[in-house]
């Protein structure tokens, strides 16, 4: 079972790293929307660290989700998604490898950039682990979240819109729970409750969500 | 024991015995159009059935519907003790499925995909058998090149290389118009590789618009309108 899941592991980052170019497009997003974001509203920076965490927030997660569209797209299209439901392991497993590998490869690296781009924010330097702990949390969050979605819309062949409305009321806590931490500590408020939150919100989503994106996924391909 | 069973809309010719699969009373619908039903059927162990049918007849469907993929045919599909542990869903282990997609990834060379096939199915292959079941057909030469770059004929040859391995568990292949994209020689060699398999008593379920000749093979003929 370990062998299987590990090759899996294996297939999934393989694939990646030979559709690079759809990774890159989150990045760049990434990247671009947070750049831009002195330029267009303010360059005071003391304004700017006031809302440094939400825009770190909402840009990194509406990177990820560009990305989520493409979770199931070309094994469903190739026909290794069937494959995978036949399989002799349970399905669950796989789809949590190809989720997690999926957060390895789009919510990994953002979180990874974001320091970086919090400089440009003036986010306080002292926030930028909690920061990067909180989107790595939730980043991942959307990914095992957004894997329902994706299994949903799989079958349309424009899904994307779809997909985003089904995803974006799920994770409206994530955002507000994952800001205000960050937002707190940088005021010098508590916030462990809100990390808490947080956590038991991604505990719970790893819990449910590869039964659900399994079942989501039976029905499209059983149509 | 043999008889034969009108059924509406197909005729089939059957030895009920120990059955791997059986199925029963079958109707699928589609667009307000009835494609089969009162559909049954029972396929034993070393024998080769055949589904015939005009295109969009739901030959497709009612194999997706055999292995547990489709929920679009209602009925009850029955499984032999050997292949399931409820008896409704196949054990992945014991057959391989060539779909209509034939599930080549083509970033991925053939060795890699034929790797993936028969780690799905929890199996522990050593990887000297995996060339050479890529050299048994055809793939000599291309087992490192992305699959995506090989022709559409080579590409079926991927996914028709897990035929090839012997793997001991599989005992039933189910195959969705196997000799699509092939040539004259790999058609002639899959033929002979499945009346092969039917010989050392395993079965297959196949749909195809290429006669087969052989003692195993049993024909079903669906979506003919009386």
């Amino acid at each position: 079972m370990n062998v299987v899941l590990r090759q899996m592991l294996a297939r999934e980052l393989t694939l990646a790293n030979r559709r690079r170019s759809d990774l890159a497009n989150p990045l760049f997003f990434f990247l671009i929307v947070v750049s831009l974001f002195p330029i267009g509203v303010t360059p005071d920076l003391q304004k700017l660290s006031e809302m440094a965490a939400g825009v770190l927030w909402v840009a990194a997660l509406l990177a990820a989700l560009l990305s989520l569209d493409l979770l199931f797209r070309h094994d469903f299209e190739d026909g290794s998604l069937e494959q995978m439901l036949l399989s002799s392991v349970p399905a669950q497993l796989l789809v949590l490898c190809k989720t997690l590998s999926h957060w390895l490869v789009t919510g990994l690296p953002l979180t990874l950039m974001s320091p970086v781009l919090s400089v440009m924010l003036a986010l306080p330097v002292s926030a930028i682990p909690l920061l990067m702990l909180t989107l790595a949390i939730g980043t991942l969050t959307l990914s095992l979240l957004g894997g329902i979605g994706a299994a949903l819309t799989v079958g349309l062949r424009k899904g994307g819109l779809l997909l985003t409305i089904l995803i974006m009321p799920l994770f409206v806590p994530v955002i507000i729970f994952g800001t205000s931490a960050v937002q707190s500590f940088a005021n010098g408020m508590p916030w462990t409750a809100q990390l808490a939150l947080l956590g038991a919100f991604g505990a719970g989503a790893f819990a449910v969500s590869p039964w659900l994106t399994v079942a989501a996924l039976r029905v499209t391909v059983g149509d | 024991m043999t008889f034969g069973r009108y059924n509406g809309r197909g005729f089939i010719l059957g030895r009920y015995m120990q059955g791997i699969v059986q199925a029963d009373k079958l109707y699928c619908e589609r667009d307000d159009r009835v494609l089969f039903e009162q559909l049954s059927f029972a396929v034993e162990s070393g024998e080769i059935l055949h589904i015939k049918g005009p295109n969009g007849a739901g030959k497709t469907t009612l194999l997706r519907r055999i292995v547990g993929l489709s929920w679009v045919v209602d009925g009850t599909i029955t499984w032999g003790a050997d292949f399931s542990a409820d008896g409704q869903q196949p054990d992945g282990q014991r057959f391989w499925y060539l779909a209509h997609r034939p599930a080549v990834t083509l970033q991925l060379t053939p060795l890699e995909n034929l790797a993936f096939s028969v780690a799905l199915h929890n199996a522990d292959v050593d990887e000297s058998l995996l060339w050479q079941a890529l050299d048994t057909v055809g793939l000599r030469g291309y087992e490192d090149v992305p699959s995506g770059s090989l022709s559409a004929g080579q590409q079926r040859r991927v996914a028709l290389s897990k035929l090839y391995l012997d793997l001991p568990d599989v005992r039933l292949w189910v195959l969705d118009e196997p000799f699509t994209a092939l040539d004259v020689s790999a058609v002639a060699q899959l033929e002979k590789r499945i009346e092969a398999f039917a010989d050392t008593g395993g079965s297959v379920i196949m749909t195809s618009h290429h006669g087969l000749n052989h003692t195993a093979v049993r024909e079903l003929q669906i979506g003919v309108r009386p």
